[in-house]
């Protein structure tokens, strides 16, 4: 599979201050591609530099093999988190300049504008101005006038501060969608369960230097940490403790069960799951036996405390 | 269409739909024919007032000469003594005329006081000595043995007539009616750029503070969108002025013809010279003044200069505009652009009025922060070539570098939110 990005080698630097240490990324075609990485990390610096909005400072960026040109914001979809409308212009006429400025023919951007209006039940809206409707309203339109151009790439950073619950399910799936159909998207975000929920592939910056790229069952796949989770029902404790402790470590834990059986998380270290299965059912009925499996959650604050 | 005929289009139509622009634009001309009638008719008004001096005159030396005007009324008061006639002056005039009683009637000269709580009016003043200094000099006269028909038959009034070198007669009042042409647009053109260069810094910190910027400059370059935004903003702004100079004909010719001609209103006016010139009917003359006046290399340097220093200053405010979040923040980078804007109107008075091709005015009318006024407030007076042109490719050459200087600020200031920035800053971006 070919990427619709890539990033080779790239520095930006601000004054003394280094945004983004030789940061490569690839961004495979027809993901959903999550940039993750705290306040500060250079993750808006990136953005900025893929939107041709900053140039970087070296390395190379390729947007579907070609390098990058002032062509290409036709293809690319952007919105930032710092976002908003003019305040006092009309809905559809400021739909229309901004799919106009991207290179989009007027007829097309009405026709286009019509379906996404339609899709969204807001048709009577096309003559209010901006400041005249509620904020989830302008975050409504805030995203037909970034997909309305019909992007090759979708670059949203965090595409779900400012809307309510039911709007942010409605602009997800709207996502999906999309990206069903072939769009490729790129999600900057600190929403750690929309990551989980919707990525195909992470990659983690943090103080300007990319630390974690790759899909996500692979990135977790390399941090897992040989874990299990264990549900025991037995009327030998003792026992059993006796004879784990000696070969693994444990550690207390919880989740959620219908027996009233002992709960504990086992560290394998050098066995495998299959001994430590052989010694559980010598002394009782097994009732919970998985893999811990860290969350994107838990391997963003790991890499980052570390 | 490309990108930036469409930024232009949407600053162009945000501007004029904008209600302050339709209402100052159709409201401007009336606000000021209004003003000018005011002023004219508070003017008159202050004429009505007739001020009473008394004369306390012993020797009845020149009583006599003090003649009643229509804001001026003399009382002899030589019948009291002089603490009397102090006290009643004091009381119930403005002022009074101390004639002492001298021997010799030439010390009159420097002994004539006028007492007076007010400082006296400056016409009433030249005349009082005018009144004394005739005296004396018939007196003079007379004692030398002249007798008072000799002395009226030697009187002599001169007046001045202007011709050129080329043979042609020179035309009176031409200097006052050029200057008044240059100061017109010169203070047109200081005038637009302080209110449409607001209007794009305006623009430009609308753009930061609804957040709309990114989105936009993801889409166009920095540059085009300031170009965009500069260019749609003049266009607005050239449009409210056709509007203005139509209108203001229009109530401008009503009023004359209202006023039946009322020259004093109409010259007052700020609609330059010229139609005052119309107003007094002088109608052969009129070519004959049109003909003295580069009319056409007025309105072409009009233009040039106006889009030159126009393009500068925006370029200014659009660099502020972008390094600050709000319009309070602006003062403090608004003071050096409004400076040199200052100091070429008052350099424009103070120097082209009295010498408009002296050293001073020609160094300010090739400066560019200043060239675009100055040089059209020269511009009547006829200005060597070489000047126009070094004054043009200087004006230009600072625009093209002040855009480019604009751009970085520009590019780097719209990006930055919820901090004020200082110089040392904005120097700093300029790096980036």
């Amino acid at each position: 599979m070919s990427n619709i990005l890539e990033v080779q080698n790239v520095v930006k630097q601000y004054g003394d201050y280094t945004a983004l240490n030789n940061v490569s990324l690839q961004v495979p075609k027809g993901s959903i591609y999550g940039l993750l990485g705290p306040n500060g990390a250079g993750k808006t610096s990136l953005i900025r530099i893929i939107n041709q909005i900053t140039m970087p400072d070296s390395g190379l960026v390729l947007l579907d093999g070609e390098k990058l040109n002032p062509e290409h914001v036709k293809h690319i979809g952007y919105m930032p988190e710092e976002r908003g409308l003019y305040k006092t212009m009309k809905v559809g006429e400021q739909c229309l300049y901004l799919a106009q400025l991207k290179g989009m023919p007027e007829a097309e951007a009405k026709k286009q504008l019509k379906y996404w209006f339609e899709k969204f039940e807001i048709q009577g809206w096309w003559d209010k101005k901006i400041q005249e409707l509620s904020k989830g309203m302008a975050q409504k339109i805030q995203f037909i006038v970034t997909v309305l151009h019909q992007p090759k790439l979708l670059i949203l950073d965090e595409p779900f501060s400012g809307f309510d619950p039911v709007n942010a399910n409605l602009i997800k799936d709207e996502i999906i969608e999309l990206n069903k159909k072939g769009t490729s998207v790129i999600f900057s975000t600190h929403r750690m369960e929309s990551v989980e929920e919707m990525c195909d592939y992470i990659a983690l910056i943090h103080k300007s230097n990319k630390l974690i790229e790759g899909k996500l069952e692979d990135v977790k796949r390399q941090h897992r940490t040989n874990t299990f989770q264990v549900g025991i029902v037995t009327n030998n404790i003792e026992g059993l403790m006796l004879q784990l402790t000696h070969k693994f470590t444990l550690n207390q834990t919880n989740f959620k069960s219908l027996n009233d059986d002992l709960k504990l998380e086992v560290h394998l270290g050098q066995y495998n799951s299959n001994e430590l299965l052989s010694i559980l059912t010598q002394f009782g009925q097994v009732t919970h036996f998985v893999e811990k499996i860290p969350s994107v959650n838990d391997i963003f604050i790991q890499t980052v405390s570390q | 269409m490309s990108v930036l005929s469409l930024i232009i289009k949407r600053e162009f139509i945000a501007k004029v739909r904008n209600k302050s622009f339709i209402v100052m634009t159709f409201l401007g001309p009336l606000l000021i024919v209004g003003m000018t009638f005011l002023i004219a008719y508070l003017s008159s008004v202050n004429k009505g007032e007739v001020k009473t001096i008394g004369v306390h005159d012993r020797a009845n030396v020149f009583v006599n000469d003090f003649k009643n005007s229509e804001d001026i009324k003399y009382v002899n008061l030589s019948g009291l003594s002089f603490d009397k006639a102090k006290d009643s002056s004091s009381n119930a005039f403005e002022g009074l005329i101390y004639v002492p009683e001298v021997q010799n009637i030439e010390e009159l000269a420097t002994k004539t006081t006028y007492i007076s709580d007010d400082s006296p009016k400056m016409d009433f003043l030249m005349n009082l000595q005018k009144v004394i200094d005739t005296k004396l000099n018939k007196e003079n006269l007379k004692k030398l043995g002249f007798d008072a028909n000799t002395i009226e038959k030697a009187k002599i009034k001169s007046e001045v007539q202007f011709a050129k070198f080329s043979g042609e007669d020179g035309l009176k009042y031409l200097n006052e009616i050029k200057i008044g042409i240059g100061f017109a647009f010169g203070y047109l053109i200081m005038m637009f750029i302080i209110i449409y260069g607001n209007m794009v810094m305006r623009s430009v910190i609308e753009e930061k503070t609804n957040r709309i910027i990114e989105i936009i400059i993801s889409s166009v370059k920095p540059f085009q969108l300031m170009m965009g935004k500069i260019i749609g903003t003049s266009l607005a702004g050239i449009l409210q002025f056709l509007i203005w100079i139509i209108l203001g004909s229009i109530i401008m010719i009503g009023a004359t013809f209202f006023m039946g001609g009322n020259q004093e209103a109409v010259a007052t006016s700020q609609i330059t010279a010229e139609q005052a010139v119309v107003a007094t009917n002088f109608m052969s003359q009129i070519q004959l003044y049109l003909h003295e006046i580069p009319l056409a290399s007025i309105l072409i340097s009009f233009v040039i200069f106006f889009i030159g220093g126009y393009f500068l200053y925006s370029s200014f405010y659009a660099a502020i505009g972008a390094a600050v979040d709000s319009e309070t923040d602006s003062q403090q980078f608004l003071m050096p652009i409004i400076m040199p804007l200052m100091l070429a109107v008052y350099v424009g008075f103070l120097t082209v009025m009295n010498d408009p091709h002296g050293t001073v005015a020609v160094v300010f009318s090739l400066i560019p922060l200043t060239s675009p006024i100055v040089m059209l407030m020269r511009i009547p007076f006829g200005v060597p070539l070489w000047q126009l042109a070094l004054s043009v490719v200087l004006l230009y050459g600072t625009f093209i570098f002040v855009v480019w200087f604009a751009a970085k600020i520009y590019r780097v200031g719209i990006l930055m939110y919820g901090k004020k920035p200082s110089w040392k800053e904005l120097y700093k971006w300029l790096k980036y």
